[in-house]
C-alpha cells in the first residue's frame, strides 16, 4: 500500500511559526517532522503551531512523535498549539491529555 | 470333527491291577497302565464307536483301522465307548478277565450301564475344564479391548470448536471389539478448519495404535501444508515404512473456509461423504489410495461450496455395512435416502441413528465402529452479514508497516450498511489501525510469513472486529498505562499509546491467546445507534 509520507512546510505567523502537516503522521513522518521543527524553532519563536488541516491520518506512532516534539518545545520554553484538528483527533488529543499541554485552536473542519 | 483331536479323546486302557497281578499272574501282559491309544479323526473305528453304544468285542472286530490294531496288540478284549450326546468322549478298555474266561452277557450289561452313567459325568468334567481355559483367554482378550478403547478415546477430540455460522457435531460408538475408526476437527490458520474421518483396517490394539499415529501425523501436516491432497500424500509417505503388513487406513480430509463455505477435500479410499443441499443430495468424490499401502501416491483434490442451510455428512463404513436380521446390508442407497430426508432443524446424526436402528432391529449387536461428523452451515437471515454466519469481511494482511491502513479501509467498507455515526466510525477505524499495528509489530514482529487476520462480524446487535496475529501463544506485549507527564520528562518512552487508545475507542476490547498467537476483539454495541 502506498504510504503518503508526511510533508511538513514551515511558515512564519507573527511571533510564531506554523508547521503545516500534510499526509500521514506515522512512523515514517519522524524525519520530516524533526526537520520542520528544527527549522521552526531556529528563529526562537514564541510559539509553534502544528496545522493538522491536511493531515488525514494520525496513529499512535504519530502521537508519540508529537509527544517528542512537545517535550523538546517545553525544554526550549516554546508554546505548542494545534490547529485544524478534526473532532475525532481533537478527542484523541483530549484522551491522551496532549490538550493539557498544548492549546487546541478551533477546528477548521468537523 | 475338530473336537475329536482333543486330548480327552485318547483311549485309556487299564490292564490288570497290581493286586490282581500278584493274586494271579497272567502271562504276556504288562502290569499297570499302558500308553493311551489315540484314534485319528479319519480312523473308521471312531465312527464305529460313535454308532455302537454297547461294549465291543475287540478281537472279533474287523476294520481297516490302525487304532484297532493297536488295541488288539495291547491285549484289549472289550472296549466300551463312552458317548455323550452323540459324541465319543472316551472309551473304557478292558483286557482279559482275571478268570481268563470270556466276558459274560451280564458283564457286558453291567459295563454298558456303567458307561451310560460315566459318560455324562465325564462330559461335565471336561466342560468345566474347557470353561476354565476359555475364561483365561477371555480375560486376556477383555483387557486388550480395554487398552484399545483407551487408546482410541484418548485420540478422539475432547471437544469440537465453536464456529460462528456453523454447527459441527460428531458421533462415535465403538463396536465391542473396537475397530479403528477415528475423526478429528483441526483448527487451522486464517479461520480455516480441517475435518477428518478415517478407519484403520483390523481391530483391537494394533488398529488403535495405527489410528493414533495417523491422527498425530495428520494434525502435524495439516498445520503446515493446508491443501488436503498434499496433507494426505505426506501422511501416506510417513505411514508407509512403519505400517504392519495387511493394514491400511482409509481417510477423508477436508478443509473448510468457514467464511466462504468452500470445502476443499481429498479422499484416501474412504466412504464418500454426502452433502444435503436445497437441490438434493450430492456425493463428494475424489480419487486416492488408502494410506499406508504404497509411498508416493497422489491424491485428487476437489472442492464444494456449502451454501447457507447445506449439511455435510462424513461417515465410516460401520453404518452402511450394518446388517439386519436377514443379513441384508444397510448400504449406501439407504444412507443417501436418509440424508435426503434430513430437515434443516433436525440433527442429521440422530436421523441416521434412528434409521439405522429401525433397519437392524433392536437385538442386533453392532458389528463395527460407527462414526459420523456433520457440518452444517446456518441458514440465512435478514441481518447484514448473518447469512454468512455474521461475517461481514475477512482479510489477511502481510505484516508490513503501513498495512494497517488496508485493515482500516476494509473494515470501513464492511460496515457501510450499518451506517455508524461518523464519530463512532472514526473511533473504530483508529482502534482497528492500532490493533493491526500491534499485531504486525508485537505479535508478528513484521515477519513476512506471519500475516494478520482481520475479521468483521455482526450479530446480536454487536459489531466485532477480530484482529489476530500468528506470533505464537504466551507473549502478550507488556502493558503500561501511558503517562504523558512522564513521557514529556523523558521518564517513559513517548510511544506505548496503542492499547490505551483502543480501549478508549470501542465499547470493549478483549484480548485472547490461542495456539497460533493472540486475538484482540473490538466490540461496538449497536443498540439504538442508527443515525
Amino acid at each position: 500500500m502506498t504510504v503518503h509520507e508526511l510533508e511538513a512546510s514551515v511558515s512564519r505567523e507573527g511571533d510564531g511559526a506554523v508547521i503545516a502537516l500534510a499526509g500521514e503522521l506515522n512512523l515514517t513522518a519522524q524525519e520530516a517532522l524533526d526537520a520542520a521543527y528544527a527549522e521552526a524553532a531556529a528563529g526562537a519563536p514564541e510559539h509553534v503551531v502544528l496545522d493538522f488541516t491536511a493531515a488525514d491520518y494520525i496513529n499512535s506512532t504519530g502521537i508519540a512523535l508529537i509527544v517528542g516534539l512537545l517535550a523538546q518545545a517545553r525544554a526550549q520554553a516554546i508554546e505548542v498549539r494545534a490547529r485544524g484538528l478534526s473532532d475525532h483527533y481533537r478527542e484523541i488529543f483530549e484522551i491522551t491529555r496532549l490538550s493539557d499541554f498544548m492549546t487546541i485552536e478551533g477546528s477548521t473542519h468537523a | 470333527m475338530a473336537a475329536l483331536t482333543k486330548p480327552f479323546h485318547r483311549l485309556r486302557r487299564r490292564d490288570r491291577t497290581e493286586e490282581a497281578t500278584s493274586a494271579q499272574p497272567a502271562p504276556a501282559t504288562t502290569p499297570t497302565e499302558q500308553t493311551p491309544v489315540e484314534i485319528a479323526p479319519n480312523d473308521p473305528l471312531l465312527a464305529y464307536f460313535q454308532t455302537a453304544p454297547e461294549a465291543v468285542d475287540v478281537e472279533a472286530l474287523e476294520l481297516d483301522s490302525p487304532a484297532l490294531e493297536e488295541l488288539k496288540a495291547a491285549g484289549v478284549k472289550l472296549a466300551v465307548p463312552l458317548v455323550s450326546q452323540g459324541e465319543l468322549i472316551g472309551v473304557l478298555n478292558l483286557g482279559q478277565r482275571l478268570s481268563e474266561q470270556d466276558y459274560s452277557s451280564d458283564d457286558r450289561k453291567l459295563l454298558d450301564n456303567l458307561a451310560a452313567q460315566a459318560a455324562p459325568a465325564l462330559r461335565v468334567g471336561q466342560l468345566v475344564r474347557e470353561q476354565e481355559a476359555e475364561a483365561v483367554t477371555r480375560q486376556r482378550f477383555e483387557s486388550e479391548l480395554e487398552v484399545a478403547r483407551l487408546i482410541q478415546q484418548n485420540f478422539l477430540p475432547k471437544e469440537l470448536p465453536e464456529m460462528a455460522g456453523w454447527q459441527v457435531a460428531a458421533y462415535y460408538r465403538p463396536a465391542r471389539e473396537v475397530g479403528g475408526d477415528f475423526y478429528d476437527v483441526i483448527p487451522l490458520p486464517d479461520g480455516r478448519v480441517g475435518f477428518v474421518v478415517g478407519d484403520v483396517t483390523d481391530k483391537g490394539v494394533p488398529a488403535a495404535l495405527v489410528m493414533s499415529a495417523t491422527r498425530s501425523l495428520l494434525r502435524a501436516s495439516a498445520q503446515r501444508l493446508i491443501e488436503p491432497g498434499e496433507v494426505l500424500a505426506r501422511v501416506n509417505d510417513q505411514l508407509c515404512p512403519d505400517m504392519p503388513t495387511a493394514m491400511f487406513v482409509t481417510c477423508l480430509y477436508g478443509v473448510l473456509d468457514r467464511f466462504t463455505g468452500r470445502l476443499r477435500f481429498a479422499n484416501a479410499g474412504h466412504d464418500v461423504p454426502y452433502v444435503k443441499t436445497a437441490h438434493g443430495v450430492e456425493e463428494l468424490r475424489a480419487r486416492g489410495m488408502p494410506l499406508g499401502l504404497m509411498p508416493g501416491m497422489d491424491y485428487e483434490e476437489k472442492e464444494a461450496t456449502l451454501a447457507p442451510g447445506d449439511s455435510v455428512l462424513l461417515h465410516s463404513d460401520g453404518i452402511v455395512e450394518s446388517h439386519d436380521a436377514e443379513r441384508d446390508m444397510f448400504g449406501f442407497p439407504r444412507l443417501k435416502d436418509t440424508v435426503a430426508r434430513a430437515s434443516r432443524d433436525e440433527s442429521l446424526i440422530d436421523l441416521v441413528l434412528s434409521d439405522l436402528a429401525a433397519f437392524t432391529g433392536p437385538d442386533i449387536a453392532q458389528e463395527d465402529d460407527i462414526t459420523m461428523v456433520t457440518l452444517k452451515r446456518s441458514a440465512g437471515s435478514a441481518v447484514p452479514g448473518e447469512q454468512d454466519g455474521g461475517v461481514l469481511a475477512e482479510l489477511s494482511l502481510a505484516s508490513e508497516p503501513g498495512n494497517e491502513r488496508e485493515a482500516i479501509a476494509a473494515v470501513e467498507r464492511a460496515v457501510t450498511d450499518l451506517a455508524l455515526p461518523s464519530a463512532r466510525l472514526e473511533k473504530l477505524k483508529t482502534a482497528v489501525g492500532e490493533a493491526t499495528m500491534n499485531a504486525m509489530e508485537h505479535g508478528n514482529e513484521y515477519r513476512a510469513d506471519r500475516p494478520v487476520l482481520v475479521r468483521v462480524l455482526h450479530a446480536d446487535g454487536h459489531l466485532r472486529v477480530q484482529v489476530s496475529d500468528h506470533g505464537g501463544a504466551g507473549r502478550l506485549p507488556p502493558r503500561e498505562s501511558p503517562d504523558l507527564e512522564a513521557k514529556l520528562e523523558g521518564r517513559q518512552n513517548p510511544r506505548g499509546w496503542g492499547l490505551f487508545l483502543i480501549e478508549k475507542m470501542v465499547d470493549e476490547a478483549r484480548e485472547t491467546s490461542h495456539e497460533d498467537g493472540h486475538t484482540l476483539e473490538l466490540v461496538l454495541r449497536l443498540e439504538g445507534e442508527r443515525k
